[in-house]
């Protein structure tokens, strides 16, 4: 059964049609590419996925259960995580508080047990920061730059935090919105190893948007592709490349250089 | 910031700027922070036996304001939400002090717990709506809500109506009246301890970190999986308490309240104060509670131009150091 | 009276009422429209606006004397010096802001309204003022219902001071200019809009505006102190969200809405005079909570 499953979905803002009817799935443990043209409605969907977009038709069901109903928050409890095209950090706060924040959801203690200091709250408190030290070195970020405010970071170092982030909330399912954007070749590499570890060693789907189709057929089990908010081609990355609807999507949008990548 | 023993050591404590700011050059270990603080606590201490009934009333005022202004800050300096009716809180303490004492005759004590639970149901009632509203909305409609209360207990008969309620009785404690200037300074004192404590433990707490993460993106907070809803309406439940409970004994110790004490003026003073020393910063929110207190004091002669030079601060303020008088230090 | 007779004279109290209440709505939502910014110092503009206007009369009323024109030399001349003061606010205090987190704008906003309020409290200390113009008491009678020359006055001018706006916005280049800031600022930027420029106009009018309201209501009401501008700035807020904070029409429109309503409210049972304000606020807590974007205004979809 597939982990994530949507079907039908039609998302349109303003006379605008965002999603046409889009049908797509991602089986569990898998790595999945979402890739298509700017303005394609990668992110629409995601959007719609987290639910931070209301799609007027269709269903988004996740290990089992309907998510459009929920809020983002709630989808987020029930585990699908994701990361921002432009890096959203928070700022002014540390990187080990950053991370810490994806247990929010995983914890419960509150107001009354913090201010009494339970000895629960502090075993809590202690296990927030033990989990988010955990993913900060599982993304590979050295302990010397946990104290530091998130945005003073090296790009890349920021990117992968967001990552950590997104993992510290026991996802089952990992959003990545075009991670690799601004990533040098050498950081693109270890990015790759990165998914794969995250797919391997923790089980968790990875669905990504990308547009180095180079990461893309080197990473992915399956490729969906969108264009225009209609899904037009489904399989793995040696089926996509050699699909022409595909290639004439990319060649009829400025994406020249993704279709000869193709 | 560690402040009490058993604390997490300096690695694994969170990294935000240091609320000492630029007092961590001096105070640059938790020793040093914890002699610093006990000094203080001395000398506030003593303050009533030096300085005579004049000053022990102006030091009780700035400790009330202390204690609000710690209850404001929660809501604006942590949850970011600008609250401009933060006096409708302190009245609903007040007022449930003053209406169960000399109406139904209940001992004070006893009204507390009433009067928290009032704050707690007023901040739901004020809250719930305002909450998805954008920032402007949400200010001017919590200054709706601090006119509305203050409009009704104007109008109302069981609040007394524009001369309010007068002749509320102090309390005792163990055999000890608390009704002279000093009691009332060393009350104002253990309760302004008490609120600092708990607005420490509040701000490194799992709630303390989501009002933060909400303030400075609240759609990476949602996608995170914090309800922010929730958490937003905590703050205002707590400050609310705050805010009761420096009203419930604002009553006791001035034994009359007016609806006067409750206006807009009111809430901007509190306001005043929480973003003259700093918003969000404990130390400095108290150094600002302190200077909306004092300062007109100090002002005197300047007569009705003290508050001019008020607002004129608060906009230089906002202009050139809109992190708050407190000296602004780097990170640590 | 009758019924009839009540409710018409309700009705005309009410677009009295709804006309001041326009007039400065008009301000906030000019303002907003171009810099998304409610100007929290609004209302008290047009506090100052009435002092000015008194100063004005106080000085040429030896001259013109105190009848109907020395209180529209008064207006006009009101209208021209605040609105420079609306400039000034803008260029000291909300420019610098612009890239500042929300919350410092507001706060500097409210502080702006503090400085005024208590400028004015200083040089006043807190003295009500009367502003007696003699302006008489006679009028035309509609029915048996009475409406006196100061209430047409009144009407008139405000109608004509929207009209003017209306027409200045929808036909002049600053106008367009103005509607094009408010949809896209950095698009006008990049077209070649001077935005500094119709940012300063914006508020030169909407505090002209304000202004006159101040004179007219300190000419009508007869009084004017410090703390004026604190109720009427909440009106007119809730009158220009009632219409849809953006639209000029709907400020037009959310001001005499309210006018009416606050007018019509207290006639109902039970809401006296010292409730009338409870229901103002009533109103747009209401408003704001379950139809924010107000009458004439048009949705948002928030893009992530």
């Amino acid at each position: 059964m597939a982990l994530l499953e949507l079907n039908a979905l039609s998302l349109g803002f303003a006379g605008n049609r965002v999603l046409n009817d889009v049908t797509f799935a991602v089986a569990p443990g898998s790595v999945v590419s979402l890739i298509g043209p700017n303005g394609a409605g990668k992110t629409s969907l995601f959007n719609c996925i987290t639910g931070f977009y209301k799609p007027q038709r269709g269903s988004v069901v996740f290990d089992g259960s309907e998510m459009l109903r929920l809020k983002p928050w709630q989808v987020t409890r029930a585990g699908i995580a994701r990361t921002f095209q432009n890096v959203r950090l928070f700022r002014q706060m540390s990187v080990l508080e950053n991370v810490m924040s994806g247990q929010h959801c995983r914890t419960s203690m509150g107001a009354i047990s913090a201010v009494l200091r339970l000895p629960a709250q502090r075993r809590e408190e202690a296990k927030i920061r033990e989990v988010a030290a955990e993913c900060l070195r599982f993304v590979g970020i050295a302990n010397d730059e946990w104290h530091r405010d998130a945005s003073t970071l090296a790009y890349g170092h920021q990117r992968r935090v967001e990552i950590a982030r997104a993992l510290a909330t026991n996802p089952k399912l990992l959003l990545l919105d075009e991670p690799a954007a601004g990533l040098t070749k050498g950081e693109k590499d270890e990015l790759v190893t990165l998914i794969r570890r995250i797919r391997d060693e923790r089980q968790v789907a990875v669905l990504l948007i990308e547009h180095d189709t180079g990461l893309v057929m080197t990473i992915s089990e399956r490729v969906s592709v969108l264009d225009h908010g209609v899904m037009i081609a489904e399989g793995t990355p040696r089926e996509i490349q050699s699909n022409p609807r595909v290639i004439e999507a990319y060649l009829g949008s400025e994406d020249a250089e993704a279709a000869l990548a193709l | 910031m560690a402040l009490e023993p058993g604390s997490p050591g300096p690695q694994a404590v969170e990294a935000r700027p240091s609320a000492w700011g630029g007092l961590t050059v001096l105070l640059d270990t938790p020793a040093k922070r914890v002699v610093a603080i006990v000094a203080i606590l001395l000398v506030m201490a003593v303050a009533p036996q030096i300085f005579g009934a004049y000053i022990t009333v102006i030091l009780t005022n700035a400790l009330l304001y202390a204690i609000l202004a710690l209850g404001l800050n929660i809501v604006v300096g942590y949850a970011g939400l600008l609250d401009l009716g933060y006096a409708a809180f302190f009245a609903v303490g007040a007022y449930s002090v003053g209406i169960l004492t000399t109406e139904f005759g209940w001992n004070f004590w006893a009204t507390l717990p009433v009067a928290v639970v009032a704050a707690a149901v007023a901040g739901v009632v004020i809250g719930g709506p305002t909450l998805r509203l954008r920032s402007d909305y949400l200010a001017i409609v919590t200054l709706g809500f601090g006119e509305i209360v203050r409009i009704t207990a104007r109008n109302l008969q069981i609040t007394g109506a524009a001369s309010g309620i007068s002749g509320i009785d102090q309390p005792w404690l163990y055999g000890w009246h608390i009704v002279s200037q000093s009691d009332f300074y060393y009350v104002f004192l253990a309760l302004a301890v008490v609120a600092v404590l708990v607005s420490v433990r509040l701000a490194n707490s799992r709630l303390g970190r989501a009002w933060l993460y909400v303030r400075h993106d609240e759609d990476a907070a949602e996608a995170m999986g914090i309800d922010r809803v929730r958490v937003k309406l905590a703050a205002y439940v707590i400050g609310a308490i705050y805010g009761s409970i420096g009203g419930a004994f604002f009553a006791v110790n001035l034994t009359a309240i007016s609806p006067q004490s409750f206006s807009f003026q009111q809430s901007t003073l509190f306001l005043m104060a929480v973003i003259l020393g700093g918003m969000g910063k404990i130390p400095g929110v108290i150094l600002g509670a302190f200077v909306v207190v004092l300062g007109p004091e100090f002002l005197r002669d300047l007569g009705s131009f003290r508050y001019l030079v008020f607002a004129v601060g608060l906009l230089l303020i906002m202009l050139f150091r809109p992190g708050g008088i407190w000296p602004a230090g780097g990170r640590r | 009276m009758t019924l009839v007779t009540l409710l018409a004279q309700q009705l005309v109290n009410g677009l009295v009422l709804g006309s001041f209440y326009a007039l400065v709505a008009l301000g906030y939502t000019m303002v907003f429209g171009v810099v998304k910014l409610l100007n929290f110092a609004h209302g008290d503009v047009y506090m100052v606006g009435a002092f000015a206007g008194f100063v004005v009369l106080s000085l040429i009323g030896g001259m013109v004397g105190t009848s109907w024109l020395g209180v529209g030399l008064s207006i006009l001349l009101s209208m021209i010096a605040v609105g420079f003061l609306g400039v000034v606010i803008e260029r000291i205090a909300y420019a610098p802001m612009l890239r500042a987190p929300r919350l410092s704008i507001l706060i500097t906003a409210l502080a702006v309204s503090l400085v005024l309020q208590n400028s004015v409290l200083s040089l006043t200390q807190g003295q009500v003022f009367a502003f007696s113009p003699k302006l008489g008491f006679a009028g035309i009678n509609i029915g048996a219902v009475f409406i006196n020359y100061k209430q047409v006055a009144l009407a008139v001018v405000a109608a004509l001071l929207m009209i003017g706006l209306e027409l200045f916005v929808s036909r002049t280049q600053y106008g367009r200019a103005m509607r094009a800031v408010s949809v896209d600022r950095d698009m006008s930027e990049l077209m070649g809009i001077d935005v500094n420029r119709v940012i300063a106009v914006t508020f030169f009018a909407g505090s002209a505006l304000a202004a006159a309201a101040g004179t007219m209501a300190g000419a009508y009401y007869g009084s004017i102190w410090y703390f004026m501008g604190f109720l009427i700035g909440l009106k007119a807020f809730t009158a220009a969200v009632i219409g849809g904070i953006g639209s000029i029409p709907g400020a037009m429109l959310g001001g005499l809405v309210l006018g009416l309503l606050e007018s019509f409210g207290t006639t109902l049972p039970g809401i006296g005079s010292e409730w009338k304000d409870v229901f103002s606020f009533t109103v747009l807590i209401l408003v704001l909570v379950f139809k924010p974007t107000g009458l004439l205004g048009k949705s948002e979809q928030e893009r992530m």
